[in-house]
């Protein structure tokens, strides 16, 4: 045992810097990151961040209100291509959310404690991603007010859903998923909101966060039974988040479509969304870092740790676009090739070449040291990759149903304005949410950061 | 209140370092009380251990809730598919358990998480609005940087004023009566 706790440090001195800048302790770090909230030390920036994605939240309000007053007639949605924009994003905004919980959960049981830094606003990244990812099926429906007929329940008119239909499947997996991540979300702030309603000067903030700690105290007794919790929630979450996207790719793979219909889609869907959450937790901390001078939490290592996850679940992905082509080849199936052919070389081949520059080529510069340790490199990439993971769905969902079997019921997509509009202004969703919770909440967790502190260990018993 | 012990909620110790509140644990405990309890900014395993706390059961609960959400789920899309809304596809049986594994999976870890969170909230007897050691202003650390001890006076060997000299000798650097 204590030959590989020294083996463990060995390393750590060796190649990998830090997970915390050194001279940190308690203080500063309930300073650095509860102060940022509790004395409203925002930079002007703020007010620009925010007010980008305020302006784009209209633009979504505006969308969805003429949408409601119309129908999905106003979109380019038509026969055979009936999925088009509202299930591209669905998909690629819960592909996004999908890293925060690869990061808090299995992270965690992994032990990896550069986690820690990460892990909160990951998690709210994620929450995040799924409200914006739960709108699109909703408002697809057409009549977005009878949604709830999507659950089982007694009802009048004595329907229920079929149980084996891959998208009641996919209605229990999202709701299930947004369950539980909010769950596990407020579960790790609780501690969080406990010292802020300790530290708060201001008796409004006293209150609102008063409640929202639900009146922790740190006990001995509490703290054991709530790592119990985290661990079995982090445990459930895990697979969860697997099962998650495997049930949406079934929404494709469970279909005949050709692209559609294949067995490689579960594990290519999860590697793919890993990879896009990824890219976004990467655009989202980049900036934050520098803007709340917080480089000493979100280290050079972190940055190329998710670099390295980053190139591998996008090589992950490059193998399921290989597999693809070869599968339409092999399968000796004409409509199979026929598919792959359109892909590559059809009305929309543009895409498909974008798709493989984008996820394919522009993510290889992340095998060299000095691509992964800057930053900036790091966001270009990141961006290349957020493109590539909204493309690769394109290329799935339109060009597939665009040109599948009979000619005679081919058919071209292309989106209207209120298409773009509704998609533009999810993202300005989600970043006002991301700027309002970089505003109110701690973004990193200070409770697990003090335990990354040299004056957390216990001198006798090693660590904490 | 009936008896003069227990007009106060016990008596409180505070610490600088972990390790000075985990002995001071272990202490308390050899000492033979029993009703007291821990607080401190983050989670400590040895503080637990110090303390002597038995095994905790939200393990056990979370078991059972994600039994209950399996079995709950299962009896759903059978009954649904069975009795409540049974539609022939292609001549399949009614009873295709195999799809329904995917919701009954969802169905299992939403009940085993539902439990964990609020079967975790419920035993530690949370949401609370007050509690008597918010009364001492120092314990306002307890969250952000200092350890404590409090010693509470339903303990069958407590006395104010040995338990105030026991806490003193512990190497504490407060030592201050808890209102209830």
């Amino acid at each position: 045992m204590s030959t590989m706790q020294n083996k463990v440090q060995a390393n750590q001195v060796s190649w990998s810097p830090p997970v915390i800048g050194a001279g940190h302790d308690f203080e500063s770090v309930n300073a650095g990151i509860g102060d940022i909230v509790l004395q409203q030390r925002h930079p002007d920036g703020w007010w620009v961040g925010f007010g980008i994605g305020f302006l784009l939240l209209n633009v979504l309000m505006m969308a969805v209100t003429w949408l409601f007053m119309n129908g999905t007639g106003i979109w380019g949605v038509n026969n055979p291509v009936g999925w088009a924009f509202a299930i591209i994003n669905f998909v690629w905004w819960i592909g996004i959310g999908h890293a925060g919980t690869l990061i808090s959960a299995i992270l965690l049981l992994l032990n990896q404690d550069w986690r820690t830094s990460i892990n909160r606003f990951a998690e709210a990244m994620t929450i995040f991603a799924v409200m914006c990812a739960g709108m699109f099926p909703v408002i697809h429906t057409g009549r977005p007010w009878l949604a709830f007929w999507l659950f089982p329940y007694p009802n009048s008119m004595e329907l229920w859903p079929n149980f084996r239909s891959p998208l009641v499947w996919d209605v229990f997996a999202v709701s299930t998923y947004a369950t539980v991540s909010i769950l596990f979300w407020f579960v790790g702030l609780v501690p969080d909101f406990a010292m802020f309603r300790d530290r708060a000067s201001s008796k409004a903030m006293q209150k609102i966060y008063g409640v929202l700690a639900l009146g922790w105290r740190g006990s001995t007794l509490h703290w054991d039974r709530y790592e119990t919790a985290y661990l079995l929630l982090a445990g459930l979450s895990t697979p969860l988040v697997v099962s998650v996207h495997s049930v949406v790719s079934f929404d494709f793979a469970i279909s005949l479509i050709p692209g559609w219909h294949a067995t490689i889609f579960p594990p290519y869907f999860v590697a793919g969304a890993v990879y896009a959450g990824f890219a976004m937790v990467l655009t989202i901390a980049i900036p934050l870092r520098v803007a709340y001078d917080m480089k000493d939490f979100i280290t050079d290592r972190h940055l190329d740790l998710m670099a390295r996850v980053m190139l591998a679940t996008g090589l992950f992905v490059g193998y399921g676009y290989a597999t693809e082509a070869f599968m339409s080849w092999y399968s000796a199936n004409s409509f199979e090739s026929f598919m792959m052919t359109n892909r590559m070389g059809g009305p929309s081949g543009w895409a498909y070449w974008l798709l493989i520059l984008c996820n394919g080529l522009a993510i290889q510069p992340l095998w060299l040291k000095s691509v992964r340790s800057s930053a900036v490199a790091l966001f270009i990439v990141s961006m290349f990759v957020n493109v590539g993971m909204w493309l690769e769905r394109y290329v799935i969902v339109v060009t597939s149903l665009q040109h599948d079997y009979m000619p005679s019921a081919w058919g071209m997509y292309y989106p209207t304005v209120w298409d773009i509009m509704t998609f533009v202004g999810t993202i300005g969703l989600f970043v006002t949410l991301i700027f309002l919770f970089i505003r109110f909440l701690p973004v990193i967790s200070m409770f697990e950061m003090r335990t990354l502190v040299p004056e957390s260990e216990l001198k006798e018993g090693g660590h904490h | 209140m009936h008896a003069p012990t227990h007009t106060i909620h016990g008596v409180m110790a505070e610490f600088v370092t972990p390790d000075e509140f985990v002995a001071a644990l272990r202490k308390i405990r050899a000492a033979g009380y029993t009703k007291f309890d821990g607080y401190s900014p983050f989670p400590i395993h040895e503080a637990s251990q110090a303390a002597g706390l038995p095994q905790n059961p939200v393990a056990l609960m979370v078991l059972i809730g994600g039994i209950l959400g399996g079995l709950g789920g299962f009896a759903l899309a059978t009954w649904v598919s069975m009795v409540g809304y049974p539609v022939n596809i292609g001549g399949r049986p009614l009873f295709s358990w195999p799809a329904f594994i995917p919701p009954v999976f969802e169905t299992t870890v939403l009940l085993a998480s539902l439990t964990a969170v609020f079967g975790m909230l419920a035993i530690n007897g949370l949401p609370l609005l007050y509690h008597p050691v918010w009364n001492v202003p120092a314990f306002a650390r307890a969250s952000q940087d200092r350890f404590f001890v409090c010693i509470e006076a339903i303990d069958p060997k407590f006395d104010a004023s040995s338990v105030k000299t026991f806490l003193a000798g512990l190497g504490s650097a407060s030592v201050s009566e808890v209102d209830s």
